[in-house]
């Protein structure tokens, strides 16, 4: 079980698919403008994820590896047909706000990317944890822009009217498009603020191939790295 | 110590130019604006541009203070990109909303940037857009004499008459700073004379947005209207000290030219064609997004290295 709770924590904090992979750029920034559109963009993203990781993961020995992709989309398209069928029946205001961009999880790259890099090569229940791991972190990144957009640019959380007009003047322009991009990078400075300060004594041990092949972003190539590196192999680089 | 010994190989450029000597200068060029704005349109353009001028400087002290940089209010920098985007402003709006342009332009498109000298559009005008996005309807509400009314240049796209003598003295609704061609012209041409800015992009920007408005503006060369579209709206302001900004437009010769008549083509696009009748400040700050790759294409060949075979 210690596997399944590593995924957990993996896809929530330590590689959040939206502030640490920056993966699924187009729904993040095109879907945001309500706390109610990232998480419905984001629980149905995560549907798609876990039943997608799961059919490839057990697929995984059966697939050859030249078309594995055709098959890799094959295969999330019929879950994304199912979720978006079961919404246009069952929360059909939602599915008109969100548009096009369901279908367009089809070819949402963290789907096809844990796809790639995790479930067709991993066993089943890990595999079924990464992606509630990834979908979870997605719409909690989704619902916070969300949730940041509509409160500044129109002053309602979830929906409801939270600063009225009267107290308030919203700053329309945060649900407009340029606001997504502010409010990502923001929030991606935040979070890198946070883990840097936790990570800070840590900083040691660094990926052996440089920054460039290590996963941690959070150290900002700051890390120990080009200290331990031998005098000698310095010179071969260059 | 090691800082005195460690010089750079030559040539050695001596000048008493400096930063904030050049900040300086720009700033006593836009006070003619300045003072006739605050005649024109009284207490509140004043109370305007003294909050969103202080709470430029200060946002600035605050960032470099709170990221251990160097504090460089001194290079009056902040001063010029308060006031300019003070003088953008309606006289009426609400008193907060130019300090938070002020923020924005300061925090978010300048130091978030790296500074001075690193920002990739114009800070003043980027804020403008920003507010003029955010509070559509303040930002484009006019009153002048107590009358709500709309700009000349809004007049001139509705096919009325309008009046060119008041545009050319600045007696008419619009920003605080941008009425009065007169005034802005006594500070343009004080920049020309210091030597800050020189002719080449205000020149072809103005020509080129001339020759576009006499061939799509469907007047062809009518004095009146040719006139009234150059003294109405930000056109000169944009010109003279928003175009002519060192950081976002090119530095080699003939990449200021290119950039001019982007700017003028931009400019006459939106004003004619486009939704509403002031296009100068998007112009500006689209044309400042095409700046690196003009700059690739007309960098000039080093001396020696010949022409092309």
């Amino acid at each position: 079980m210690g596997t399944c709770m590593e995924r957990l924590y993996n896809g929530i904090i330590k590689e959040n698919p939206t502030f640490v992979l920056v993966l699924g750029m187009c729904p993040t920034l095109a879907v945001t403008t309500s706390a109610i559109n990232g998480l419905g963009m984001g629980l149905s993203t995560t549907v798609v994820l876990i039943m997608s990781n799961m059919m490839i993961s057990l697929l995984r020995k059966v697939i050859p590896d030249g078309v594995r992709m055709p098959a890799f989309i094959v295969i999330v398209a019929s879950f994304v047909t199912i979720v978006q069928f079961l919404m246009e029946g069952f929360v059909p205001s939602l599915y008109d706000s969100l548009g096009l961009y369901i279908p367009l999880i089809v070819v949402n790259c963290i789907i096809l990317g844990r796809a790639e890099s995790y479930a067709s090569k991993n066993p089943v229940l890990p595999s079924i944890f990464d992606g509630i791991g990834m979908g979870l972190g997605f719409t909690l990144s989704l619902t916070l822009i969300g949730c940041f957009r509509e409160l500044v640019g129109s002053g309602a959380l979830f929906g409801f009217t939270v600063l009225p007009e009267t107290i308030y003047t919203p700053i329309t322009i945060f649900v407009l498009a340029p606001g997504a991009f502010f409010v990502l990078s923001f929030l991606t400075a935040a979070r890198n603020k946070i883990m840097t300060k936790k990570k800070a004594p840590a900083a040691s041990g660094c990926n052996e191939g440089g920054c460039a092949s290590c996963g941690n972003s959070s150290c900002g190539g700051h890390g120990a790295f080009y200290k331990v590196e031998p005098e000698d192999q310095k010179t071969e680089k260059e | 110590m090691s800082e005195n010994y460690n010089i750079s190989s030559s040539p050695h450029v001596r000048d008493k130019v400096t930063s904030s000597n050049i900040m300086l200068m720009v700033t006593i060029a836009l006070l003619p604006a300045t003072f006739f704005g605050i005649y024109n349109f009284g207490m509140p353009a004043l109370i305007n541009i003294v909050l969103t001028t202080a709470t430029a400087v200060l946002a600035e002290f605050v960032y470099e203070k709170l990221m251990h940089k160097d504090i460089t209010i001194g290079d009056f920098s902040a001063v010029v990109t308060g006031l300019l985007l003070a003088l953008n402003l309606p006289p009426t709006l609400p008193y907060w909303m130019g300090p938070l342009g002020a923020v924005f332009a300061i925090i978010v498109v300048k130091q978030l940037f790296g500074g001075l000298g690193q920002n990739f559009m114009n800070p003043a005008l980027a804020a403008r857009c920003f507010l003029l996005i955010s509070f559509t309807g303040k930002m484009t509400y006019f009153v002048y004499d107590g009358v709500t009314g709309a700009t000349p240049l809004a007049s001139l796209k509705a096919g009325e008459a309008v009046n060119t003598m008041d545009m050319l003295l600045g007696t008419t609704a619009g920003t605080i700073g941008e009425t009065s061609v007169i005034a802005i012209m006594v500070g343009a041409i004080f920049l020309l004379l210091m030597g800050v800015i020189d002719l080449r992009i205000p020149g072809t920007y103005i020509v080129t947005f001339v020759v576009f408005i006499t061939i799509f503006g469907g007047h062809g060369i009518d004095a009146q209207y040719i006139t009234a579209h150059l003294c109405g709206g930000g056109l000169m302001l944009g010109a003279w000290f928003m175009a002519t900004d060192y950081v976002t437009s090119p530095i080699t010769k003939k990449g200021q030219i290119v950039y001019g008549i982007c700017l003028g083509c931009l400019t006459g696009l939106f004003r004619l064609f486009g939704g509403s009748a002031e296009g100068v400040s998007y112009a500006i700050i689209f044309s400042n997004l095409l700046v690196p790759l003009i700059e690739r294409v007309t960098l000039p060949k080093p001396f020696g290295k010949g022409g092309e075979k």
